[in-house]
């Protein structure tokens, strides 16, 4: 006796709705794929164009550096916040809130265009015009680390208000300094719910530095842009541009996922500050 | 153990009319209470009467609204100048706790760290001890506490009376002259808290200072030389462990032991 068939009941709503999302979808690409205005060709040809490629290594260096200095400052910033002196955590909050509040594109500006209100940096009897210290370069950095460092700031203050009070003052009972406290036991504990959402703001950072392209600092956006002021190949360059992007943020995500991986299979993983770093971890955005 | 010479003050903790309030409530109403070297001393009194608070004042993580504490004859928390107590900086505040083992309800064995690395950092970091003399010392306590060869176990994968004996270990790692105990079985699988209790009782026999707050009346009535019994953030009774657990005089403390058996 064969065993009886068994038929799963059918999803008739989904069925139809997906064969009407691969046509629409499948139309769309034709239309772009076989559409005269896009000159295929200019993509394979500007992928490793010397200026583009030099546009990446800006960008990198700009995620970089932006998310180091804001670690470090929003680090300070959440101390200061947890701090019982108000002035410490008043000027933490206001911080906080002034470059959680305003765009970071109108920050941008702003620090490109400082000159306009400080022309001149004297200290003693050294003179330097402010023009010449704060490039499109360094008013980029400065606008991305700064603001950035808010958004670190309250990732770090959760990530130490999310270690139990109780370690502290075990801590604290033992005999540990609060130096000692604070960085042997507090922080590495705080780092297990910090580090996921570390991830995800610099993978968000890869693509927010395009921004910094408005006042021409180099990164990938501006050297794309460059290109296709030329040559009017706007959406081939501007493809060529989000094939990039995507390349760095598959590759940050991937850095992540090993990351995460190595924090999950390390001994503690069933501590409750690795259950709450998950958490944290699945409900985060970016933020911005 | 401990050998009492003339020049070291009889009572090991020495507070006086100690007061603490949160915000507007006052929570303790002058405690006075003395205890002698090698005494041990448990503190009875329904939750809420100020019990952990008054502990939590002992060692300094709470700061008392007036009063004095004196541990070993040392002032905790303040310098006295000029008829005006100044608190102490973090540092030496933490000088002072080094002399102070304490266990928590929580246990609060430190998650990221394995058994070993809880008890062996303090000293390490604050004894002068090397890395091998606090871990040989750690392995000692460790079978002191019956838990031999479990040092390589993170705090989660300890049941909660052995995550309790490894915080007692941790404390005793210190050399502490006291040791304050707030609740320590509280927390506890009923079948685990008699191995808590063993391990404080053997410390008891050693003759360690202890200030043991607990609601177990029969390890009071064993180990405890004296009782003391709070409500209300004031000492309502205190004798010999005998005699107020037996024969209480105190309308409230009758009231609270009935409502205990
Ligand atoms: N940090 C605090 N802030 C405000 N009130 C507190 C705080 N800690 C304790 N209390 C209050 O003080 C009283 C005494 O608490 P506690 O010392 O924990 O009592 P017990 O240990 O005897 O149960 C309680 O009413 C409690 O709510
Ligand atoms: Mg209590």
């Amino acid at each position: 006796m064969s065993p009886q068939r068994i038929v799963p009941a059918r999803n008739w709503g989904q069925s139809i709705l997906a064969a009407m999302l691969l046509v629409v979808v499948g139309l769309l690409v034709y239309m772009v794929g076989s559409s005269r205005h896009i000159n295929w060709g200019a993509i394979p040809h500007y992928i490793l164009d010397e200026t583009i490629l030099d546009g990446i290594k800006l960008t990198i260096l700009f995620t970089v550096l932006s998310m180091v200095i804001a670690i470090v400052a929003g680090a300070v910033l959440a101390v200061m916040r947890l701090s019982p002196n108000f002035i410490l955590s008043g000027f933490s909050s206001l911080y906080i809130w002034f470059f959680r509040g305003t765009p970071l594109l109108v920050q941008i500006i702003f620090w490109f265009n400082i000159q306009l209100f400080i022309p001149s940096i004297d200290i003693g009897p050294l003179h330097y015009e402010t023009n010449a210290i704060v490039t499109a370069f360094v008013a980029a950095l400065l606008a991305l680390s700064l603001n950035e460092a808010a958004y670190m700031a309250e990732i770090m203050r959760g990530g130490l208000l999310a270690v139990d009070i109780g370690q502290h003052e075990a801590a604290k009972a033992l005999g540990y300094t609060p130096a000692q406290a604070m960085l042997r036991i507090v922080f590495p504990q705080a780092l297990r719910v910090i580090i996921p959402p570390i991830g995800n703001q610099t993978i968000s950072m890869l693509k927010t530095t395009s921004l910094v392209s408005v006042v021409a600092a180099q990164d990938l956006l501006t050297r794309t842009q460059n290109i296709y002021a030329k040559n009017f190949l706007i959406i081939e360059l501007l493809i060529v541009a989000s094939i990039w992007y995507l390349v760095m943020t598959t590759v940050a995500s991937g850095i992540q996922y090993i990351i995460e991986q190595h924090m999950a299979k390390s001994t503690h993983e069933k501590s409750t500050v690795w259950r709450a770093a998950l958490r944290i971890m699945r409900a985060e955005g970016s933020g911005r | 153990m401990s050998t009492p010479d003339d020049s070291a003050p009889a009572l090991m903790v020495e507070a006086v009319d100690v007061h603490k309030s949160f915000g507007l409530v006052e929570v303790l109403k002058g405690i006075t209470l003395s205890l002698r070297r090698g005494e041990v001393v448990c503190l009875l009194g329904p939750s809420g009467s100020g019990k952990s608070t008054f502990l939590r004042c002992i060692n300094h993580l709470e700061r008392m609204t007036s009063g004095r504490i004196l541990v070993d004859g040392q002032l905790i928390g303040y310098h006295e100048r000029g008829g005006g107590l100044y608190e102490m900086s973090g540092r030496e505040l933490a000088m002072q706790r080094r002399d102070i083992g304490m266990v928590f309800q929580r246990f609060n064995l430190f998650a990221h760290h394995n058994v070993l690395a809880n008890i062996a950092q303090a000293p390490m970091l604050n004894r002068g001890q090397s890395r091998q003399q606090a871990l040989d010392r750690a392995n000692a306590l460790l079978k002191m506490v019956d838990l031999e060869g479990r040092g390589e176990a993170y705090p989660y994968q300890l049941s909660g009376g052995q995550q309790q004996r490894v915080a007692i270990a941790r404390a005793l790692a210190m050399d502490p002259k006291l040791m304050l105990f707030d609740e320590p079985t509280s927390a506890l699988d009923p079948e685990l808290v008699g191995e808590v209790l063993s391990v404080m009782r053997r410390l008891a026999a050693e003759g360690m200072t202890m200030l043991v707050v607990t609601h177990e009346l029969g390890f009071a009535r064993d180990v405890a030389d004296r009782v003391v019994f709070m409500d209300q953030g004031v000492v309502v009774e205190e004798g010999p462990a005998r005699d107020v657990l037996d024969h209480p005089r105190q309308e409230r403390t009758q009231a609270f032991l009935r409502r205990m058996r």
